[in-house]
């Protein structure tokens, strides 16, 4: 499966892809989107580029195994109700603050919490994505 | 105090990282952290001595009463500091037992986890975070048995220590969540003060029932004792630590923390003393007939458990006064044992007590600690172990009733316990010099230090008994009394009948000691344990389940996916489509008129859509209309303002769209599998699903909706959760619980699916 217009195309809707993925996933909590859109967006641009590019290549852009992912997303998750639980607030108990970047951006545990979604989404499709396409 | 007990998880946590990188400082690491908790509860004395009690608590879950709140007072402090203080000793031991062994981490890494989990049960005042601490004991045993897990017997012998004592921790559960209900609170100090209320509640005998399931597996006592001769699979340091010095007398414990609440009746009372008897007798009995040198200890230990079993149910002042002292002489001493135990293993290879011999010559400061354990196991003066045999006859001359067949059962016991003591401690030490076929090179100083201590503490507190009378047992008394307690320990009372008893179990033990070949056989003559004994039950039990779960898998699984789907799908149709038409009847469709064209449209685009997939001849066809019949959902969710769904829709079926294209060119050729009629049984099931899910969704929205919790949640989500998206707000703010459930569920699933296309046709039968 080599397509010039395809792999060519894949090579720049990759980043675009991925940074709308970020996007959904930043600004879930008030316009539509959220971990999980975000989290399979981004799959399906990894999942194209391993179309285009095979999967080795794929694997190659990843930089590391999916199941680092899943870890990496379900220990996220986790981390965001124990800080509210270290705080002596109940498990998972949305916790906000507000960080004056150049524009005011408010902070919480919920964000770290559906980047963890993020995460583990993005593995667990990874995951079969590749074992799929490889087999 | 809850850091005390955190730091051990997390710790342990990055063990095996630290292990990776910097081997040689995480050897002193893992000792540190329980030496500095040993130090932490040693200043502790002082102030709970003088009658305070610490108490610190955070929330956890407070909507369901479920608290992390801890408090120590005498009895949790005895414990504290024997986790803590044996730790730092095991800790030490493991890094010369398993130098250069490559899974060390791992190793500590559970032996942490065990710490931690230990100190949180005896911590605990919540009753629910006690048996969560309980059952992480539990599962830390299994992995810690079962370390050598290339071993089949080690596998096995984990499995069944796993499942005996989860038995026991589903009985606490249920125990607990009654007695959280009889007594109106989950806090032991709250219980405490319900006392009258509960021994009159009409759930008290299954609470005393379950509750006592639960520290009889835990604790090895009969029937449950076997799983603990079989835990002596797992490596000396863990024998040493969790299956003769703290774990296994959690149940001890349990007993002890709960008979100010539940104590008194003669259920209670009798029931503990008679099991604890039948135990005591059973394991001294048993550790006669053993010759593996670890069955021989573990089956001692089980004997104790028994003493300490019935001393607790006996529950007059000086039994409980010759428990707590029993309880902390045999942590000394046996855990010594063990560690020698270890040692002997390690360095011979040998573990059979009839092949060891003489090795005083090549392991002499071994031999010394090993000597000086022995003599306190035995009872012997000035040992700290006198002191307990001496207050073990004092409780039982004054029991209630049946005290002189208690007292035999009790001399009887402890002159077979001498023997044993002279079987471990002096038989491998003694005699002939063995010729050793490797050459030796001195046990290392990590190794002996455990023995050395351990043996040491027990002679000095024999001498100076009142270093801990005060501090350490007194409290601790108190605690399990629930009533203040003064108690002075000497170690000399003058000509009494205690110690007359102690020097007949002597001399009866030395006799048994040297006679004894012809007692294993006579023992071993009248054993019927392997025969018809629990054992026996666990194993008919466990076969008897596979052999049912075969059956069954027989019969309903037959392997073809298209089998399963109609079973599934029949069933819910009927369950679901009958309910649906006695509380509905048959609907009427209505509002025709208010579809608008573009929703026509869009419903007709799903459904012409729908017949191309099932009648295309390729199976390209078949995937590109099927992504045709999703975005025409995600259409149809725009129109009806639900953009997070659409996108999810959107999404979701470009991904589907891709897995099935990567797949297509795998799958055999495009044709006709069925036959006619199997075809119209397939069309009929899918018509029936469509009709009752058109069914469920008129019947749902038809009903008004009963609670006002979406409401609720529209009103709230900007004001309580700082999010304008309410479907997002949902999702990680007010059910992020359920949606931390789904990622690992969904994280269990890809597992699932690469181990299937990974590992397949590598077993042997799959």
């Amino acid at each position: 499966m080599t397509s010039l217009i395809l792999s060519t195309a894949t090579t720049y809707l990759l980043p675009l892809l991925l940074l709308l993925s970020v996007y959904l996933l930043l600004h879930g909590h008030d316009v539509p989107g959220g971990g999980f859109v975000g989290g399979v967006v981004a799959a399906a641009a990894f999942a194209l580029y391993a179309i285009a590019h095979g999967v080795e290549e794929a694997r190659r852009v990843l930089h590391t195994h999916p199941r680092t992912l899943i870890g990496l997303g379900l220990l996220t998750a986790l981390l965001s109700g124990v800080i509210a639980f270290v705080s002596n607030e109940p498990f998972l108990k949305g916790l906000w603050t507000t960080v004056t970047l150049p524009v005011e951006w408010k902070l919480g545990t919920p964000t770290l919490f559906d980047v963890g979604v993020y995460l583990v989404v993005v593995g667990v499709t990874l995951m079969i994505i590749f074992s799929v396409a490889e087999d | 105090m809850l850091i005390a007990v955190v730091s051990g998880f997390v710790f342990s946590l990055a063990v095996p990282l630290l292990h990776r990188t910097v081997r040689n400082v995480t050897d002193w690491l893992v000792v540190l952290l329980p030496f500095s908790l040993f130090i932490y509860f040693s200043f502790l004395t002082q102030p709970i001595a003088a009658g305070g009690v610490l108490s610190s608590s955070h929330a956890w879950a407070p909507s369901v009463g479920v608290n992390l709140s801890f408090v120590l007072d005498g009895l949790s402090l005895l414990f504290a500091i024997l986790i803590s203080g044996i730790g730092a000793l095991v800790f030490l031991y493991s890094s010369g037992y398993f130098k250069g062994h490559s899974g060390l981490g791992r190793f500590y890494a559970y032996l942490l986890i065990f710490m931690a989990s230990m100190l949180g049960l005896v911590l605990s005042d919540n009753v629910i975070a006690l048996f969560i601490f309980w059952e992480l004991t539990s599962l830390s045993s299994y992995l810690l048995i079962g370390f050598d897990h290339e071993r089949s017997s080690a596998r096995s012998a984990a499995r069944q220590a796993l499942l005996v004592t989860s038995v026991g921790g589903l009985a606490l559960l249920a125990g607990l969540l009654l007695l959280g209900e009889a007594g109106g609170s989950f806090e032991l100090s709250q219980l405490l003060r319900e006392r009258e209320a509960i021994r009159s509640h009409r759930f008290y005998v299954p609470i005393v029932v379950l509750i006592m399931v639960a520290a009889f597996t835990k604790s090895a006592q009969f029937p449950f004792h076997f799983w603990l001769p079989n835990a002596m699979e797992a490596p000396a340091p863990v024998s040493t630590y969790l299956h003769s010095a703290t774990m296994v007398k959690a149940g001890i414990y349990l007993l002890a923390r709960l008979s100010p609440v539940l104590g008194g009746a003669r259920i209670w009372q009798g029931t503990i003393v008679v099991v604890g008897a039948i135990t005591m007798l059973i394991g001294a009995c048993l550790a006669i007939k053993e010759t593996d040198i670890k069955r021989i200890l573990a089956y001692s230990t089980v004997s104790i458990l028994g003493v300490l079993t019935f001393l607790l149910g006996l529950g007059t002042r000086a039994a409980v006064e010759a428990a707590v002292a029993y309880l902390f002489i045999h942590a000394l001493y046996k855990a010594g044992l063990f560690l020698v135990a270890g040692i002997i293993d390690h360095e011979t290879g040998i573990r059979d007590v009839t092949r060891l011999s003489g090795l005083a010559r090549i392991m002499p400061v071994t031999a010394l600690a090993a000597a000086v354990a022995g003599l306190s196991m035995a009872g012997l003066p000035p040992l700290f172990g006198f002191i307990g045999k001496e207050l073990l006859y004092t409780a039982t001359l004054q029991a209630p009733l049946a005290n002189s067949i208690l007292t035999a059962a009790v001399l009887l016991t402890s002159a077979l316990l001498v023997a044993v003591a002279g079987i471990v401690s002096l038989g491998p030490f003694i005699g002939r010099t063995m010729t050793l076929s490797e050459k030796h090179g001195g046990v290392p100083l990590t190794m002996t230090a455990g023995p050395v201590v351990l043996a040491g503490l027990g002679l000095l507190i024999g001498l100076l008994p009142n270093l801990v009378a005060g501090r350490i047992v007194s409290s601790a008394v108190g605690a399990v009394l629930a009533q203040p307690a003064a108690i002075k320990l000497a170690l000399l009372h003058g000509l009494t009948v205690q110690l007359g008893l102690s020097g007949l179990t002597f001399a009866l033990g030395v006799t048994a000691y040297l006679r004894r070949d012809a007692l294993r056989r006579a023992v071993s003559r009248f054993d019927l344990g392997t025969a018809l004994g629990p054992a026996k039950g666990y194993s008919l039990t466990l076969d008897g389940m596979t052999a049912l779960a075969r059956l069954q898998t027989r019969i309903l699984q037959s392997g073809h996916l298209h089998i399963y789907l109609f079973i599934i799908l029949a069933v819910t149709v009927g369950l679901v489509g009958s309910w649906l038409v006695r509380y509905y009847g048959l609907m009427r469709l209505e509002g025709w008129a208010d579809i608008r064209f573009y929703e026509f449209l869009t419903a007709l685009v799903i459904v012409a859509a729908t017949i191309v997939i099932v009648r295309a001849s390729s199976r390209l066809f078949s995937v590109v209309a099927l992504g045709v019949v999703g975005y025409s959902m995600g259409i149809i969710y725009i129109i009806f303002g639900a953009p997070d769904l659409a996108m999810t829709q959107f999404s979701i079926d470009t991904l589907t769209v891709i897995l099935l294209l990567l797949v297509l060119y795998r799958l055999p050729r495009y044709a006709r599998y069925s036959t006619t009629l199997e075809r119209l049984r397939d069309a009929a099931i899918a018509l029936a699903v469509g009709v009752l899910v058109t069914g469920l969704t008129l019947a749902a929205t038809a009903v008004p909706p009963i609670s006002q919790i979406s409401s609720y949640f529209a009103e709230n989500s900007y004001l309580l959760a700082k999010g304008r998206n309410v479907v997002n707000v949902i999702l990680v703010d007010f059910r992020a619980f359920d949606t931390l459930g789904e990622i690992t569920v969904l994280a269990v699933a890809a597992i699932g699916v690469y181990s299937l296309m990974k590992l397949r046709g590598n077993g042997s039968d799959g």
